[in-house]
């Protein structure tokens, strides 16, 4: 489904990603691990397409198609998601407004009807419930005054609304206690139906007990440093980063 | 209700005539030379055939203007800059290029259906529109008035000032240039000296409005100063809401626009007025537009009456314009909700004055300033709490959005309190429309434009659920269609 291949990127003249190769097949999860400032995030903007995230080199293919070509909102239209760590407030605009509108542009693009007021409702109050998020909630602002569980659990709403097919959720599990962490990641299984891939990135394991990843990476530096099973997880658990990133020269 | 079989174009023609019926043919296009004189003032008073009383308050306004325009009086405080305005070059007066009774709508003229088009509510569409009377102006002389039948039924007078100076000429008397009197500032004496129509409302004691009273004003012939004069009378418990809509066509020359609203709420009356400006702006190096020098005030004369202005100011090249309210009566309330965009080479100064002089009297000030492209926009506003006003509250709200680097908004509270028992709250906030918000929504599927648009529309929404429904699903269209171009 996911394709990346030696993809080279950089923010204000630096380069933060030397080389990352990845391959998500479809229905697998896979978790990008890594220490503070290895360039996580990054990858998850440049997958999703962020202004100001170029790439210099490499590609990446999504069924096929190549990504980089296209803007971000094509790319949200093409089935990718991208949960934010920080969830960004946009004062005075609806939450239920806001992803009525994005909705629609999904179906137009998809050749599909769009959903008047009334009958996205339904379906977002619906949703709502099957995240378990008050349905009121939806008639506030987009983000605005939201508690750090309010705005990640409405990252699960967007999601649960698009129905991406391609999930990148970046730090999912900060700033959520245990329960939190625990409904939310039940929210995310939930919505895993077939056909939709997940790429994980998180800095703990944690997450990684509530959604089992098929393939564990470690990106060190801007690269993958290493990838393997579960276990790699857990063994960062013990020990850490530092000797990965030994290994890797840093 | 049926637009147009209240049609009014032959008006003009009429009082020209000497005031009996229309012509069968019209005569040539009414319209002043350039310049102002005594004698201009004198013609188009005559042409008006208004009374000696009226003649004479226009001379007054006239002697007070030439004074202040000798002295060099122009007010120069605002925070705009333009190249000096020739008043001699200016034409102070045209009426439309008359025509006969208008039989349907289909008689309106293209241009005018165009521009109403532009503004997303084809005229077409306002018949079928409950509850809107509309009353066209085109080049400063109504042509068309709707709905009169139903208003007359309340008592409702709803006519062009010309009309309301025969027909009421007590009640024009009595409240023309009551609020904003000639020599309160130098557009106003101005105004006063020669303007040339305008809308006169007046609702009787205890009435509720039934219908939405709309004007919609059009600049059209080139070179003519466009000088309104509206004044609307809620007598004591009545309710009345007043939509003013404007756009203009393209224009290379600057053009002077300086009209005088007034309005009057008596004991318990309240009054909503709404504005949605769309004056032509000027291409983007500044060239043309028009100078929009408005003196907007309400009076809140009677014991708990309220007043409240709402405006959204897209257009014009200077905006130059603070709706105004004398809280005189006990418990009265006060309120203005503004959006104000600068984009291009556009200057906004606009704001508020809320004078506090009643007991127990309040005031909100919500401004939503957005700044673009070149454009400077200034939010300027004055609280002032008077000795004798007793538990005066105010709470003020300054918010500004910049979209680039390279425009500018600034804020000017002005804050005046001679009575200790006052609560005056301010606050301000300025924003710009972030990298991170856009990619938030371009990633929810939105194109960069309408991300834009979206966080745009979340900006002024405080001010613009404050219009009635048509007028705000139109201001939101104005303020997408205005930002087109802009986003980085």
């Amino acid at each position: 489904m996911l394709e990346v291949q030696g993809l080279h990127a950089e923010v204000n003249g630096v380069e933060i990603l030397k080389g990352v190769d990845l391959s998500v097949g479809v229905d697998e999860t896979h978790a990008i691990m890594g220490p503070n400032g290895s360039g996580k995030s990054t990858l998850a903007y440049v997958l999703a397409g962020r202004p100001g995230y170029e790439v210099t080199a490499g590609s990446v293919t999504f069924d096929g198609e190549d990504l980089l070509a296209l803007p971000a909102e094509e790319r949200a239209r093409r089935g990718l998601f991208l949960s934010f760590q920080h969830p960004i407030e946009i004062p005075g605009v609806r939450m239920d407004h806001f992803l009525r509108a994005g909705y629609n542009e999904l179906r137009k693009s998809a050749g599909e009807e769009q959903l008047d007021p009334l009958k996205f409702d339904r379906l977002i109050r619906n949703k709502a419930k099957a995240v378990e998020m008050e349905p009121a909630m939806t008639k506030r602002a987009v983000n605005e005054g939201f508690s750090g569980g309010e705005k990640k659990r409405n990252e699960v709403l967007q999601m649960a609304v698009l129905e991406p097919r391609l999930r990148i959720l970046d730090e999912i599990d900060s700033g959520l206690d245990v329960d939190a962490l625990r409904e939310v990641a039940r929210g995310i299984t939930d919505l895993s139906v077939p056909g939709t891939s997940t790429i994980l990135v998180t800095h703990y394991d944690r997450v990684l007990s509530y959604l089992e990843p098929d393939q564990v990476h470690v990106l060190i530096n801007g690269r993958i440093a290493r990838s393997g099973g579960r276990a790699l997880a857990k063994e960062i658990e013990e020990r850490g980063y530092d000797w990965l990133e030994a290994g890797a020269g840093v | 209700m049926d637009i147009g079989a209240q049609g009014r174009a032959g008006v003009a023609a009429g009082v020209a005539a000497g005031g009996g019926p229309p012509p069968p043919a019209p005569p040539p296009p009414p319209a002043a030379p350039p310049g102002l004189s005594e004698e201009i003032v004198r013609w188009i008073s005559e042409r008006k055939g208004e009374p000696e009383w009226l003649l004479e308050w226009r001379l007054k306004a006239f002697r007070h203007f030439m004074d202040l325009l000798g002295d060099a009086r122009l007010p120069t405080w605002a925070n705009v800059t333009h190249p000096p305005i020739d008043f001699q070059s200016i034409r102070y007066y045209a009426a439309p290029k008359p025509k006969l009774e208008l039989e349907s709508i289909d008689e309106v003229d293209a241009e005018i259906l165009k521009t109403y088009e532009k503004l997303g509510i084809p005229l077409e569409e306002q018949k079928r529109l409950a509850g809107v009377a509309v009353d066209a102006i085109f080049d400063s002389v109504s042509i068309m008035t709707t709905a009169k039948e139903t208003l007359a039924k309340y008592g409702v007078i709803f006519s062009s000032v010309s009309e309301a100076v025969k027909e009421h000429p007590e009640l024009i008397r009595k409240y023309l240039g009551s609020v904003v009197p000639h020599s309160d500032n130098f557009y106003a004496a101005l105004n006063s000296a020669v303007f040339s129509d305008g809308s006169f409302v007046y609702i009787p004691p205890g009435v509720r409005c039934p219908l939405e009273l709309s004007t919609y004003f059009r600049i059209n012939a080139e070179g003519s100063g466009q000088f309104e004069r509206t004044l609307i009378i809620a007598d004591k418990g009545s309710y009345v809401s007043y939509l003013e809509g404007c756009s203009a066509p393209m224009r290379d020359e600057n053009q002077l626009h300086a009209a005088v609203v007034e309005l009057v709420a008596l004991d318990d009356a309240e009054i909503k007025y709404s504005t949605i400006q769309n004056w032509y702006p000027g291409d983007n190096n500044g060239k043309g537009g028009i100078y929009n020098f408005v003196t907007k005030r309400g009076k809140c004369a009677g014991d708990r009456s309220r007043i409240s202005w709402t405006q959204v100011e897209t257009g014009s090249a200077i905006t130059w314009k603070y709706p105004s309210v004398l809280l005189q009566g006990d418990h009265s309330t006060g309120e203005f909700y503004s959006v104000a965009l600068a984009k291009g080479r556009q200057q906004a100064d606009t704001g508020t004055k809320m004078t506090h002089i009643g007991k127990n009297t309040s005031s909100r000030i919500i401004s939503k300033g957005i700044s673009a492209g070149h454009g400077n926009n200034t939010y300027r506003g004055l609280v002032k709490v008077m000795p004798k006003a007793e538990g005066a509250v105010n709470f003020t709200q300054c918010d500004s959005l910049l979209i680039g680097d390279q425009c500018g908004a600034h804020t000017v509270p002005y804050i005046e309190v001679q009575n200790r028992s006052a609560s005056v709250e301010h606050e301000a906030s300025t924003t710009k429309v972030s990298e991170e918000q856009l990619f938030y929504c371009q990633q929810r599927g939105l194109a960069r434009e309408d991300a834009q648009s979206v966080i745009v529309n979340g900006f002024v929404r405080d001010v613009v659920k404050r219009l009635p429904l048509e007028f705000s699903v139109e201001a939101d269209r104005l303020l997408e269609v205005n930002l087109e171009g802009t986003v980085g």
